[in-house]
C-alpha cells in the first residue's frame, strides 16, 4: 500500500511539476474563455455606425424608424436614386432603402436595401428587424388590432409538461438536456485524455526498460495501481483548477468587457410586451436551472468520473504494457477500448432526450458505458430520469466493473510489461488472463 | 547455512521449458557466476530469484526462510540486462525514488544516496537528468541504485556492458568491496574472462537445465585434458620425439605444448627429456579456459537455434 503511494506521488509530481501542466491547465480555460468572449464581443458589436438613407415616397414610416440602442441610424431624404447612389459611393451613407409611392402595407411587397458592398449577416438581420417591426405596427394599425390584443391572442405557453412526481412544477427538459449532455461529454473527454495518459506512461516505462528494475522492488500490480492513482490525482487537481478558473473568469468577464453586459441586454429590441414574455421565459430557464439538483449531479459526476477513469485506465494500462516501440500497435490494440466509449457517447445522446428508454437504461447500467450515459439520465433528476434503485445498481455494477477490469488488466500488465520484441495479439492476451498465477 | 537455495525450480512457458528442474546453493559472501548461452533460461531463473516470476514448481529458500517477494525485496538488489531509468527525472531524485521503492525510509534513502554518490564521485550529477548522461554514466547510476540499500543478495546481469576499462575496474572494485562487507553476488554474463577473474563459483545452464556446477578451479580441473607446456634452456631440440608418451600439439624453437597420453605420468615425460640431455626450464599444466569449456559443452546442443517445443501444461 505504502509503495503504491510512493509510486503515485512520483507520477503525480512528475506531471504537475512540468511546465506543460501549468501551461495546459491555465491556457485551456483561458483559451476557451477567450474564444467565448471573442464570439460574444463580435456578435454584440456591430459594424460601426451604419447610416441608411430612406426615401419614403409612400410615407410608410411617417419619418421615424425605431432605432433605440443601436448604431444603425435612419435618415429620411427625398433625393433621387442616382444621387443617393453617389452618396453611398462617397460613404455618406452605408446604403439606402427606396419605398415606392404605391407600396401597399398589407400586400407582400418587398423593400430593397441598396448598398455598394455586401452587408454582413448580423447587420442585415438588424436592419430587417427594425424595418419589419415598424411595418408590422403599421399593419396592425391598418387592421385595427392593437399590440396588446395581439399579445393576448398569441401564446406559446398553453401546454405545460409535468410528471406525476414533479407535482405542479413544470418539467425542465431543455436545461436537463444541456446539463446532461455537457456532463456526459466531460466524462467522455476525461476518459480519453487521462486514459491515454496512463497508456503513454506505461509505454514509456516499457520502452525505457525501467519496468524490470521497478518490478524487482514492487509487484507489477502495485506499479500499475500507483500509476493509475497518480494520474487520476493529476486529473482531479487539473479539473479543480479548471472549475476555479472558470468561476473566476466568469466574474472577470464583465470587468474585461464592461459594456458587454448592457449591450447584451439591450439587444433584443422589441416592443414592450414581447420583451415581457421574453423575460418570463428566461426566468423560467433560471428556475429550471435551479431545479437541477446540483449537489447530486456534482457528487455523482465525481463518482462516475473516478469509476469510469479507474475502469478504463486499467484497460489502457494493459494495452500500454502490451505495446512494443511501435505506436501503430497501440492504435490497433486501443480500438476495442475506444469502441465502447464511443458507443456510450451515442447512447448518451439518445438518453438526454429520452432518459427512460430501454437503451438508456441498459447503457446506464452496463459498466463500460454507465459513466457517460448515467450523467445524461441524472440530469433529468431523481426519480424522473432515473430511480434510486437504478442508480444504486449502476454504481455497484461500476465498482464491480472496475475491480474486474483492474484484475484483468493486472494479469495482462504483469506479463506484457516484461515482454520485448514481440508483437502481441489479443489471442495471446486472453491466454495470459486465463493462465493461473 | 547457505544464503540462497534453489530446489528443483521449474518454469514452463507455452512453447518452452525455460527452466527445467534447476537446483543449486549459494554460500554467504561469494561471487557466483551464472553462465549459459542466449536463451538458456538465465533471465527466467533470475526473475524467479528476484520474485518477478513465480516458479511453476520448486522452492526458493532465502536466508533460511521461504522466499517472499514482497517482504524480501530489501534483501535483493537486481540489475537486469534490460535496464533503464526515467529519462526526464533528475538523477538524485531518481536514486531516492528507487531506494524508497525498495522500502527504505526517506531519510535513510537520502543518507545512502549521498554516501554512494560521494563514493563514486557523482555528487555534481544530482540535478542533471538521465537523458543528459552518457551510457557509461547511466550505467554507474544504475549500479548505485542496485546496491545502495546494501542487499544481502546482489544480482548483476551483464554489469560491464557499455563501460570503459576505467569504469569497469571501478565497478569491479566495488563488487569486491561489497563481497567483503558480506554481500553475495550473482553475476550473469557471456564474458568468460570476467567470470574467470571474478567468480568463485559457477553454474552453467543450457536448454533450461544445469549442466555444470562447481568452483572455477574445480571445473577447470574436471575438464583438463593433460596438456602441458614445457620450455627448455637450450634451443636445440631433437627432431624426433617419442610418440608413445605424448602427442605434440605445438612446437616453437625452445617451447613445446604436448598432451600426455593416459597411461603415463608427468615424471615419465620429464625423465624422457632429461635422458635426451635437454635442460628443462619450466613445466606447466595448461588448464582449459572457461571459454573453451563453455564452447565444448554448449556446442552441438542446438542451443542457439533452440527449437520451440510443445509443453503440456502442468
Amino acid at each position: 500500500m505504502n509503495k503504491i503511494f510512493i509510486i503515485a506521488r512520483r507520477e503525480f509530481l512528475s506531471r504537475v511539476q512540468k511546465k506543460t501542466f501549468l501551461l495546459t491547465t491555465i491556457l485551456v480555460p483561458a483559451l476557451i474563455f477567450g474564444f467565448y468572449a471573442l464570439i460574444i464581443y463580435f456578435s454584440v458589436k456591430s459594424e460601426d455606425n451604419i447610416k441608411i438613407a430612406v426615401v419614403d415616397k409612400a410615407n410608410l414610416f411617417g419619418g421615424k424608424i425605431e432605432n433605440a440602442g443601436s448604431d444603425i441610424s435612419f435618415e429620411f431624404t427625398n433625393k433621387d436614386t442616382a444621387l443617393l447612389r453617389k452618396d453611398v459611393e462617397s460613404k455618406k451613407y452605408s446604403g439606402y432603402v427606396f419605398v415606392p409611392a404605391d407600396y401597399n402595407v398589407l400586400g407582400h411587397d418587398r423593400l430593397t436595401y441598396h448598398s455598394d458592398k455586401a452587408t454582413g449577416l448580423m447587420t442585415q438581420e438588424k436592419i430587417r428587424k427594425k424595418i419589419s417591426s415598424t411595418i408590422e405596427d403599421k399593419r396592425f394599425l391598418s387592421l385595427n388590432i392593437s399590440k396588446a390584443q395581439l399579445d393576448s391572442i398569441q401564446s406559446d405557453n398553453d401546454v405545460q409538461f409535468t410528471t406525476f412526481s414533479g407535482g405542479d412544477k413544470p418539467s425542465r427538459a431543455g436545461v436537463s438536456y444541456a446539463v446532461g449532455f455537457v456532463s456526459g461529454f466531460l466524462i467522455y473527454i476525461i476518459l480519453f485524455i487521462y486514459g491515454t495518459m496512463v497508456m503513454r506512461g506505461v509505454m514509456e516505462e516499457k520502452v525505457n526498460r525501467i519496468a524490470e528494475v521497478i518490478v524487482s522492488s514492487v509487484k507489477p500490480f502495485q506499479l500499475m495501481m500507483g500509476k493509475i492513482t497518480g494520474i487520476g490525482a493529476v486529473g482531479l487537481v487539473q479539473f479543480l483548477i479548471w472549475i476555479v478558473l472558470m468561476i473566476g473568469l466568469q466574474f472577470l468577464l464583465p470587468v474585461i468587457f464592461p459594456g458587454m453586459a448592457e449591450q447584451m441586454q439591450s439587444q433584443p429590441i422589441q416592443p414592450g410586451a414581447v420583451q415581457a414574455v421574453n423575460t418570463a421565459k428566461s426566468s423560467g430557464l433560471l428556475n429550471s436551472l435551479a431545479q437541477v439538483n446540483f449537489p447530486l449531479m456534482l457528487s455523482c459526476f465525481l463518482f462516475y468520473f473516478l469509476g469510469g477513469y479507474l475502469l478504463y485506465s486499467s484497460l489502457f494500462a494493459a494495452v500500454g504494457s502490451s505495446v512494443n516501440e511501435d505506436p501503430q500497435d497501440a492504435q490497433s490494440l486501443t480500438l476495442p477500448i475506444i469502441m465502447p466509449i464511443i458507443f456510450a457517447m451515442v447512447i448518451m445522446m439518445k438518453a438526454v432526450n429520452d432518459p427512460t428508454s430501454g437503451l438508456a437504461v441498459f447503457g446506464s447500467m452496463f459498466p463500460l458505458t454507465s459513466p457517460i450515459v448515467m450523467m445524461a439520465r441524472l440530469a433529468h433528476g431523481i426519480p424522473d430520469g432515473v430511480t434510486y434503485s437504478q442508480l444504486a445498481i449502476s454504481m455497484i455494477l461500476l465498482i464491480a466493473g472496475f475491480i474486474g477490469t483492474t484484475w484483468l488488466a493486472g494479469k495482462i500488465y504483469r506479463t506484457g510489461i516484461l515482454m520485448y520484441g514481440k508483437k502481441i495479439t489479443w489471442k495471446e492476451m486472453i491466454k495470459w488472463i486465463s493462465r493461473k498465477n | 547455512m547457505p544464503l540462497l537455495e534453489l530446489k528443483n525450480l521449474k518454469k514452463y512457458y507455452a512453447t518452452q521449458k525455460a527452466v527445467d528442474d534447476i537446483s543449486f546453493t549459494l554460500e554467504h559472501g561469494s561471487i557466483f557466476g551464472l553462465l549459459g548461452p542466449n536463451g538458456a533460461g538465465k533471465t527466467t531463473l533470475l526473475r524467479m530469484i528476484t520474485g518477478i516470476f513465480f516458479p511453476d514448481e520448486g522452492e526458493i529458500i532465502l536466508d533460511g526462510q521461504k522466499f517472499n517477494p514482497l517482504e524480501d525485496s530489501l534483501k535483493i538488489g537486481y540489475m537486469p540486462e534490460e535496464r533503464g531509468l526515467y529519462k526526464k527525472m533528475k538523477i538524485g531524485e531518481q536514486a531516492l525514488y528507487l531506494a524508497q521503492l525498495k522500502g527504505l525510509s526517506k531519510s535513510d534513502a537520502m543518507d545512502k544516496v549521498r554516501f554512494w554518490f560521494e563514493r563514486l564521485e557523482m555528487q555534481t550529477w544530482w540535478n542533471k537528468k538521465v537523458e543528459d548522461l552518457s551510457k557509461g554514466m547511466s550505467q554507474k547510476l544504475q549500479f548505485v541504485t542496485t546496491v545502495l540499500h546494501e542487499p544481502k543478495l546482489i544480482i548483476l546481469d551483464e554489469p560491464f556492458s557499455g563501460l570503459d576499462p576505467v569504469n569497469a575496474n571501478l565497478i569491479k572494485d566495488e563488487i569486491y568491496g561489497l563481497k567483503e562487507r558480506g554481500s553475495t553476488i550473482i553475476f550473469s554474463t557471456h564474458r568468460m574472462e570476467q567470470v574467470e577473474e571474478i567468480c568463485d563459483h559457477i553454474v552453467l545452464v543450457n536448454l533450461g537445465k544445469k549442466i555444470l556446477d562447481g568452483t572455477v578451479q574445480q571445473v577447470k580441473h574436471d575438464f583438463k585434458e593433460d596438456v602441458f607446456k614445457i620450455t627448455f634452456a637450450n634451443k636445440l631440440m631433437p627432431e624426433h620425439l617419442a610418440t608413445h608418451l605424448f602427442e605434440v600439439k605445438q612446437k616453437k624453437d625452445h617451447e613445446l605444448v604436448l598432451q600426455r597420453h593416459v597411461d603415463y605420468t608427468n615424471n615419465d615425460i620429464l625423465q624422457y627429456f632429461i635422458s635426451k640431455g635437454l635442460s628443462v626450464e619450466s613445466f606447466n599444466e595448461i588448464l582449459p579456459s572457461l571459454n573453451d569449456i563453455f564452447i565444448h559443452l554448449v556446442e552441438g546442443t542446438k542451443s542457439v537455434t533452440r527449437s520451440f517445443q510443445k509443453v503440456e501444461a502442468v
